[in-house]
């Protein structure tokens, strides 16, 4: 005896919860903006290009603030340039995460000066921060997975796009 | 035509304007009054061909040399590929000298430079407006006596303190 194997699974079903389900997918494509401002974004391009690859992640750059999800603050943010990053910020549709990536990003670095920010939460609001001055390839991907894993616990993600409740980003 | 008769041309027509001249490792500088400065510009132009403004910079000897400023620009000749520097004065109280926009055309914004980040004023200049430093911006930040950290924060004193 044995149970009959189907000969193919598209009539099968699955069960999830709404959460893990939009949440699978949000995390799944994370497209960040084509968006750099110093040696930090050198990096990135290393990061997106064949050696490290991140569109076997699901995350492609986009050229656009209207098709991103991700901001990646890669480099030094001066004064002058903060118009600019917030109006792409604003420009980008919900939900929407910010990488601060780099020591300049996070801090102001080594630039403790008039001209430059110090730490770019003092303008956006910030998911993760990744050190390093600039970080390495390895670097960023491990914050690019640390925000998945953050996407991942969110709760009531669906529900809140229809207007139902608030997203939980902290569950118990 | 050597640097030394390009010299000696300068101090013929200008003889009162030519307050110092430094030849140092090949190059010349001279320094002129400040009232004298669009003639003399239009003279090494015009008669002894100098016909590029590579740079037009502002330094701050601030409590070092009274007076405070000096106004640099770095003439070149392409043709016969010869550099010269002349050095203009400028008093902290009086920050200004005329504009040499009308001379070399690149100087607009050189001009533009030197007031954003020194504040030396230049007169008769067409546009003188921020070119670097955001358009709202106070003070004049390449200045020795602004604060490295910006004039809203409390200057760093040392990891000890």
């Amino acid at each position: 005896m044995g149970i009959e194997q189907p000969k193919t699974l598209g009539s099968g079903f699955v069960v999830t919860s709404l959460d893990k389900l939009v949440n699978w997918s949000r995390a799944s494509s994370m497209w960040p903006l084509t968006f750099g401002l110093a040696c930090c974004a050198i990096e990135m391009m290393a990061t997106g290009a064949a050696r490290f690859d991140l569109d076997r992640m699901g995350i492609l750059f986009r050229a656009s603030p209207r098709q991103s999800d991700v901001l990646i603050i890669a480099g030094t943010v001066t004064k002058k340039m903060v118009p600019v990053i917030k109006v792409l910020y604003e420009q980008m549709p919900e939900p929407k995460y910010v990488i601060a990536m780099g020591a300049c990003a996070c801090s102001g670095g080594i630039f403790d000066t008039y001209s430059v920010v110090q730490g770019v939460d003092e303008e956006i609001p910030v998911d993760v921060y990744i050190p390093g001055c600039p970080p390495r390839p390895e670097g960023l991907l491990y914050g690019l997975m640390k925000l998945q894993e953050k996407i991942r616990a969110e709760r009531n993600t669906f529900g809140a796009v229809i207007g139902i409740g608030e997203v939980i980003h902290h569950p118990a | 035509m050597s640097d030394q008769a390009i010299v000696e041309k300068l101090k013929a027509k200008f003889s009162s304007a030519v307050l110092d001249v430094v030849e140092h490792r090949g190059e010349t500088t001279v320094t002129i009054e400040k009232e004298r400065i669009v003639e003399v510009c239009t003279f090494m132009r015009d008669d002894l061909g100098y016909n590029f403004l590579c740079d037009l910079c502002g330094v701050d000897y601030l409590g070092k040399l009274t007076p405070r400023f000096m106004v640099v620009y770095n003439l070149y000749n392409i043709t016969t590929k010869q550099r010269i520097r002349i050095k203009v004065p400028v008093a902290e109280e009086n920050a200004n000298v005329d504009t040499v926009s009308t001379v070399w055309g690149t100087a607009n914004w050189h001009e533009r430079e030197c007031w954003d980040l020194m504040g030396i004023s230049f007169n008769g200049h067409p546009d003188l407006r921020r070119i670097l430093m955001p358009a709202d911006w106070e003070g004049h930040p390449l200045r020795k006596d602004y604060p490295l950290q910006g004039p809203d924060r409390e200057p760093y004193q040392g990891r000890l303190s």
